[in-house]
């Protein structure tokens, strides 16, 4: 049995480095996503037009301005008096934020012990509005801790702990996980989907069928060089992360490599059921396009925040299985967390592996038609 | 009958509303040499695709060397040897990849079964290194009838193995079926051309999806009763509308250079090529011919 | 029958590198001639069409198809011939009709025209009942036929068939055969290429090729009478052995 395995797998060895496409698919792809994501994502955040409408004009206020431009992220294109100037640079596109520092700033701060300071951003691109948002809060806040006079009092603008774990807001922290997701999805599902399809097409799985060979076997052989490539492919997508846009893994590496070798499994039985249902190559192309990879690109909160989605959209998320692996890889990488925290998502997983391969098995046809 | 290697038992199929095959009762002896004759789509595939275990018949069942093609099937595919109409072998896999992979999925190997193969292989060996997608035609039917026959097959199924491949290849390839047959094998071969068919030790004729006629290619062809001649002008468009006029010619078809008249008995070469004078036809020749198994194929159409 | 010649070829070669695919090949073929074009697969039939019908430059040699020069009257070539391949070249997702229509405009023919030509066409097949269906559902000897009406939609002096019947049965091979002999003899030259050798016999005239030469040229009675076969297979055997 196993002598037939290997016979399998080594042949699918052969299709995959003998074809270009596949194996720039497979190394070009995670590589150049990674890339691409890194650097357009980590840019956009550098240097935000701003626009601030100073209405007190104090030490405070002034040396607040000075600390939200100092981070880096935000860059003072304009000041006004008025919120209607505000306005005007929004709609000439010369701002994304506004800020507007009430009047009596300082007194109100120490007096009131609370100040609001109003931040406006433009919706039309909502990720990228709520993204700065996210900063805007967050350096506020160290705006907070960083005067020592008030450092132990009251004085805080109460801010949410999501970009806690982020502290430098480095958007390679957000995309890493997400690439991983979708690397493992393209490599796992589609490619198995696809390499399944093509012996149906060719009329090789014929072949395969009438030898005494189990339908197992076939499947296993075939899928196995692909689990060991995708795992490759996770590797080079965390080792990327860290090395070049220095994304930590304060967690346990053993864990995010135990919960990505469970979510390829789901992938991989994604892909194997789409290959039970589609003859051709081209149906388990359109198939895996739309059932696997634009929802774990749009739904799996890896470009669009969950939260932020429509009830319906949030639903479907949660059936999502990069749902659930991104989750995991934040936790594990970015909040160190244990097998405690992400228990729950990591049984998930193994329930759609569970149901997903019944569903395969109900499905494969030993005698095909 | 103990003797026959394959028994189908009126077995039928459809896809949807697409008859495949109805009612089809065949007898193949062992060690048979035996011709599926009949154009595409004629259910020459369904019925391999059933005979080989690969598809669950709507009605009736098939016997191959005593085992059952639905419940025994996986004694089944143990022992027969399948060519798909198709070229269905690895394209990027050289071809000795592609051979040496048969065998071990076979759980066996290339040595092993290297008598079966040898004469074939020996055409091959200089290209053994060689991706399968850059063989020629008859190259590639060879590698594919090789890795059929790796495991040692008990029966051989070929769908449509002699299918745009040239001539001599053609020709190479019936020599080589008969050397397999010397050895034992039972081999069901399909074909849509016609002329094949006196490759055969017997020929089942097969259209939408129905037999026709099964018998040995000289009793199909002298089963044909009816009076048959062949005849040729200068201008063969203008003959077949000619011939078609002729109240005593019952069918008139073309066949290559002549047509092929089908008329009542009592008509004579003689008297058709005096008609054919007098329509103005000129260089006439007109023969009795005896009928070819494609002149029995469209009588029974 | 009129003896003007509509393709004439002299010596016309064509190189990929160092293999000489076509090598020196000349013939002529006549208005409403019947020409094969054999030869096995490889044996550089598909080079030389390709040549003849303008989507590949010849290396060396001349050739007229319909009156004008394969290298610089490419366009003209291509307005006055038909194509029809081996796949049928018709879209299996549009009506018959659709087809029809779709193959009239792009050969730019006037809307009134196409219309009529569409009717024609529809009539001429027997396909009035089956003109909105789609293609993908007609039975193979009838798409046979409608690509065969198709690639004549803009009235060519030339059709040239690439493989045209593999694989159809003894009558659907016949009515198409017909509608060949038909066309032939309105005038319109039919250039085959196939590697069945029974259907040669069907031509008027055919030519062999063998390892990018032509290595026979005849009628099919003269062809075998040479090399003293019974079947044009034979006379291929005979050849391609040497």
């Amino acid at each position: 049995m196993h002598r037939t395995f290997w016979a399998i797998a080594k042949k699918e060895m052969y299709h995959i480095l003998r074809d270009t496409r596949t194996l720039i698919i497979l190394f070009g792809m995670p590589i150049a996503l990674v890339i691409i994501f890194g650097y357009t994502i980590s840019n956009e955040f550098k240097n935000a037009s701003i626009s601030v409408i100073d209405q007190s004009r104090d030490d405070l206020s002034k040396s607040f301005i000075e600390h939200l431009t100092s981070s880096g992220h935000f860059r003072l294109v304009t000041t006004g008096k008025k919120v209607e100037d505000l306005e005007h640079a929004f709609k000439a596109g010369q701002i994304k934020m506004g800020v507007i520092i009430p009047p009596k700033f300082e007194t109100q701060y120490y007096r009131n012990n609370t100040v609001t300071v109003q931040i406006i951003t433009d919706a039309t691109e909502p990720n990228y509005a709520a993204t700065l948002n996210n900063y805007a809060i967050n350096i506020i806040s160290s705006f907070n801790k960083g005067d020592p006079a008030l450092s132990s009092a009251p004085y805080r603008i109460d801010i949410k702990t999501r970009m806690f774990y982020n502290p430098e807001l480095v958007g390679a922290y957000n995309f890493i996980p997400g690439v991983a997701a979708l690397i493992l999805m393209l490599v796992s599902a589609m490619m198995t989907s696809l390499t399944i399809a093509k012996e149906k097409e060719t009329g090789t799985m014929d072949l395969l069928l009438v030898s005494p060979v189990p339908p197992l076997i076939i499947i296993l052989g075939k899928v196995a060089p692909y689990i060991i490539l995708s795992f490759i492919d996770a590797l080079i997508v965390f080792a990327m992360g860290y090395y070049i846009f220095e994304v930590p893994i304060l967690g346990s590496l053993p864990l995010l490599l135990l919960m990505s070798l469970i979510y390829l499994m789901v992938a991989l039985s994604l892909g194997v059921l789409i290959s039970t249902v589609a003859d051709t190559q081209q149906t388990a192309m359109m198939a895996s396009m739309f059932a696997l990879l634009l929802p774990t690109m749009l739904l799996s909160g890896f470009i669009f925040p969950i939260a932020s989605m429509p009830t319906l959209l949030q639903v479907i998320s949660r059936i999502i299985p990069a749902t659930y692996f991104i989750d995991i890889e934040k936790a594990i990488m970015l909040k160190g967390a244990g097998w405690e925290v992400i228990q729950q998502s990591a049984i998930v997983m193994v329930v759609m592996v569970i149901v997903l391969l019944l569903i395969t098995w109900k499905n494969f046809k030993i005698i095909h038609k | 009958m103990v003797n026959n290697a394959i028994e189908i038992n009126n077995i039928s199929k459809s896809y949807g509303d697409v008859t495949a095959v109805t009612g089809v009762n065949l007898n193949i002896a062992k060690g048979e040499l035996f011709g599926l004759i009949g154009p595409d789509g004629g259910g020459k595939t369904t019925l391999f695709q059933i005979l080989t275990s690969l598809l669950i018949p709507d009605t009736g069942h098939a016997i191959v060397e005593g085992l059952d093609t639905v419940k025994d099937f996986r004694k089944l595919r143990k022992i027969i040897g399948y060519m798909p109409g198709r070229f269905s072998l690895y394209p990027d896999l050289s071809v000795h990849e592609n051979l040496e992979f048969f065998a071990t999925i076979f759980n066996t190997t290339i040595e092993k079964n290297y008598h079966l193969i040898e004469d074939i292989y020996v055409q091959l060996e200089p290209f053994k290194s060689r991706r399968a997608d850059k063989l020629s035609g008859g190259m590639k039917q060879k590698l594919a009838l090789c890795c059929a026959l790796i495991h040692q097959p008990v029966v051989l199924f070929l769908d449509e193995p002699t299918t745009g491949v040239d001539a001599v290849s053609r020709e190479e390839f019936w020599v080589m079926l008969k050397r397999l047959k010397q050895k034992g094998i039972t081999i069901l071969v399909s074909t849509p051309y016609m002329d094949e068919a006196s490759q055969c030790e017997r020929i089942a004729l097969i259209q939408d999806g129905r037999i026709l006629q099964v018998n040995t290619p000289t009793a199909v062809t002298s089963g044909f009763d009816k009076t048959l001649f062949a005849v040729r002008s200068d201008d063969s468009y203008k003959l077949l509308l000619d011939l078609r006029t002729l109240p005593f010619a019952k069918r008139t078809e073309p066949f290559g250079e002549y047509m092929h008249v089908t008329t009542e008995p009592d008509v004579t070469a003689e008297y058709i090529a005096q008609i054919l004078n007098s329509r103005g036809h000129k260089s006439i020749e007109v023969k009795p011919t005896s009928a070819t198994v494609e002149d029995v194929f469209l009588d029974l159409m | 029958m009129p003896s003007e010649i509509v393709i004439k070829v002299n010596n016309l070669t064509k190189k990929f590198g160092d293999f000489t695919a076509v090598d020196q090949i000349t013939f002529d073929v006549k208005v409403g001639e019947i020409f094969g074009f054999l030869g096995a697969n490889g044996a550089g039939k598909t080079t030389a069409i390709k040549m003849l019908i303008g989507l590949n430059r010849p290396t060396d040699g001349e050739a007229q198809v319909a009156g004008y020069d394969v290298y610089r009257e490419t366009e003209k070539i291509k307005q006055n011939i038909g194509y029809m391949s081996q796949k049928f070249s018709l879209y299996e997702d549009l009506s018959v009709r659709q087809n029809i229509e779709f193959y009239g405009g792009i050969y730019g023919l006037p809307r009134k025209a196409i219309r009529k030509k569409t009717d024609e066409i529809i009539q001429k097949l027997g396909l009035q009942d089956r003109a909105k269906k789609v293609v993908g559902d007609l039975p193979l000897g009838w798409k046979q036929r409608l690509a065969f009406a198709v690639a004549g939609v803009h009235d060519p002096r030339i059709i040239f068939l690439d493989e045209p019947t593999g694989g159809v049965d003894p009558v659907t091979r016949r009515q198409f055969w017909e509608m060949i002999y038909e066309s032939a003899n309105n005038g319109v030259t039919i250039f085959v290429t196939t590697h069945y050798m029974d259907e040669a016999e069907y031509c008027d005239r055919i030519s062999i090729m063998v390892d990018g030469e032509i290595k026979a040229l005849g009628t099919p009675a003269e062809l075998k009478a040479k090399f003293s076969s019974e079947t044009m297979d034979d006379v291929f055997i005979k050849l391609a052995r040497g």
